[in-house]
């Protein structure tokens, strides 16, 4: 299966990931590549076949349970805003999100 | 003499060994074999100030903990508080997690010592832990080569004797693939056996927590530690957890092994073939009765795995963005250009295209397609598994088709690298444990490793097994360039 350029610069739009024009070349070979490979599924009958999401043995006869919903002690703001790039006040601070260099593409 | 966990234990305990020290040779011995590059993050002083401790609570008598002094390398995808946690990743290069796996944790508190961060593959993605942003690690039997992946750093620190144990992830088989590259024994516990608290996520419906080791039994050892229930992961199972040491003293009379009809393929190279062979004529010799199976699905499980995997991935690897925590693109002035660019100069070329081709797959008029075909070709080859068992207890096959490769002898080529898991991925599709265990070197002096895949939560049979094939082969699987240093 042929990917192209095209498809390349909408997935890595979908993807949020911004792509040089070698990289685009590049993935556009890879990614058909591989897509060629994975076609191989195709050989299979899977109509009657159920899909599995997950893998608890026999596909859920193991009970995975939930923690009692108990109130615990959590991270704190301060923790939580530790790592930022950039913060402001106990706040995650953001370039603005309307407008700018690609303002008109829509978010 | 090499020291095991528990012999390390006993001589604490005696008053004959200190702690102090055996942690100060192996911050010595991290740095004569700094060329390895096993470590992203060694954590000297921490693990030098819990040694301590060991000491002093043996000095007052105190019983110890069943891993007292026990030296171990943690895959740097696991976080650990206050300790730079990168995962392989510059988007990650800075990042100081707010709090502790609980596998890490459970650890400490049984006296291991974590002496650091393991390099490995960005986010768990690669073969040849190549594509890490803090460059490759070296397989200490050749250090042209490669020591397999995703958690080289861990099976490198193992086989130099870095440290006695390590923790890695296995997602496709990234503990049990650079543990038969490097001569180490690696296990991948069944689905849910061990909490993935902590853990940054990969595939989410594939990845587990595993030791590597230098032998079955201390491998068991740390399973022993990890394994069992965590309120803090929902996927973490309530099966009750075996004795996996006293386990391994039990004999493999009339135990049925497993030899997949399906795996003699094209790209098995002809030595590794000829010594899984020969380990498994052994397992018969000693009293094992070798069972013809198949695993008729078996060629449609990288295609499979390469959709699942890289559609979680996709999902997993959307909240580096920049906000909360590691790189951020500086140049940009909208929100979402500095995503774009942040995630762009963050990952690497590997992560990117796996985020692309999970995208891809999970995306409008391509999901029914590519990811739900593989979420039912996937039901396939889980019920192969469950036919399998019906006819034999532990299935053998060789953990990697070849021994180590060279340093960039795959990494132009993605899907070469994707095939080099080819026995690997299917315990990771269906949750079954699996385990790879040294049985002999190639003709250029190479590790090459059995793989024993064993039913859901029957690690203690698996184990058995493993430590039964281990004392029979008798062989010392140290790298000659270190031997007796």
């Amino acid at each position: 299966m042929a990917i192209t350029r095209t498809d390349v610069e909408k997935i890595a739009e979908l993807s949020r990931v911004e792509l040089t024009a070698e990289e685009t070349d590049l993935f556009a070979r890879q990614l058909s590549s591989i897509l060629t490979h994975v076609e191989k599924l195709n050989e299979l009958d899977t109509e009657d076949t159920s899909p599995m999401s997950h893998c608890a043995p026999g596909g859920g006869d193991v009970e995975y349970t939930k923690r009692d919903d108990e109130v615990r002690p959590s991270l704190g703001q301060e923790l939580a805003v530790e790592n930022a790039p950039d913060t402001e006040a106990g706040y995650f601070k953001v370039p603005r999100v309307i407008g700018g260099e690609q303002g008109g593409r829509g978010q | 003499m090499r020291l095991t966990i528990s012999s390390i234990r006993e001589g604490i305990a005696a008053g004959e060994i200190k702690a102090v020290d055996v942690c100060s040779r192996a911050l010595e011995r991290i740095e004569r074999f700094k060329n390895l590059n096993a470590f992203i993050t060694v954590i000297g002083d921490r693990a030098l100030a819990r040694a301590e401790e060991i000491d002093q609570a043996a000095a007052r008598g105190e019983p110890l903990p069943p891993l007292a002094g026990t030296i171990v390398a943690v895959k740097d995808n696991m976080v650990m508080r206050g300790v730079r946690t990168t995962a392989g990743s510059r988007i990650l290069f800075n990042y100081k997690p707010p709090f502790t796996a609980t596998a890490i944790e459970r650890l400490e508190n049984a006296g291991a010592i974590i002496i650091g961060k393991s390099n490995q593959d960005e986010f768990a993605m690669g073969s040849s832990t190549e594509n890490s942003a803090f460059g490759p690690a070296r397989n200490p039997w050749d250090t042209e080569r490669v020591p397999g992946g995703s958690s080289g750093g861990s099976a490198v620190a193992v086989a130099a004797g870095l440290a006695m144990a390590a923790l890695g992830s296995d997602t496709g088989g990234s503990i049990r693939q650079p543990a038969s590259l490097s001569g180490v024994v690696g296990l991948k516990p069944t689905y849910g056996r061990v909490s993935r608290y902590g853990l940054i996520a990969f595939g989410s419906s594939l990845d587990q927590i595993g030791p590597l080791a230098k032998s079955v039994k201390d491998a068991a050892r740390i399973l022993a530690v990890i394994a069992g229930r965590d309120a803090s992961d929902s996927t973490s199972s309530n099966v009750e957890v075996d004795d996996y040491v006293s386990a391994l003293g039990g004999d493999i009379r009339g135990l049925r092994v497993g030899v997949v009809r399906e795996y003699d393929v094209a790209g098995l190279d002809a030595e590794v073939k000829e010594k899984v062979g020969a380990a498994i004529a052994l397992l018969k010799d000693l009293g094992a009765e070798i069972i013809d199976i198949s695993l008729p699905h078996a060629e449609y499980a990288v295609p499979v795995y390469y959709l699942i995997a890289t559609a979680e991935a996709s999902s997993n690897l959307a909240r580096f963005d920049g906000v909360r925590y590691g790189f951020r693109a500086e140049e940009a002035t909208t929100l979402k250009a500095m995503y774009s660019r942040t995630r762009d100069q963050g990952f690497g070329a590997e992560v990117k295209r796996r985020i692309m081709l999970g995208t891809y797959a999970l995306s409008a008029g391509y999901y029914d397609q590519f990811y739900g075909k593989a979420q039912r070709v996937r039901s396939l080859i889980e019920r192969d598994f469950r036919n399998a068992f019906e006819k034999c207890d532990v299935i053998a096959t060789p953990t990697a088709p070849t021994p180590a490769f060279r340093l960039g002898e795959k990494a132009d080529d993605p899907l070469a690298m994707y095939l080099s898991d080819i026995y690997t991925i299917t315990a990771n599709l269906s949750g079954v444990p699996a385990l790879s265990l040294p049985c002999g070197l190639s003709s250029s002096g190479l590790p090459i490793g059995i793989q024993l895949i064993g039913k859901h939560f029957d690690e203690a049979r698996l184990l058995m097994t493993a430590h039964n094939l281990e004392q029979a082969l008798g062989a010392d699987f140290t790298p000659p360039a270190l031997a007796g240093s």
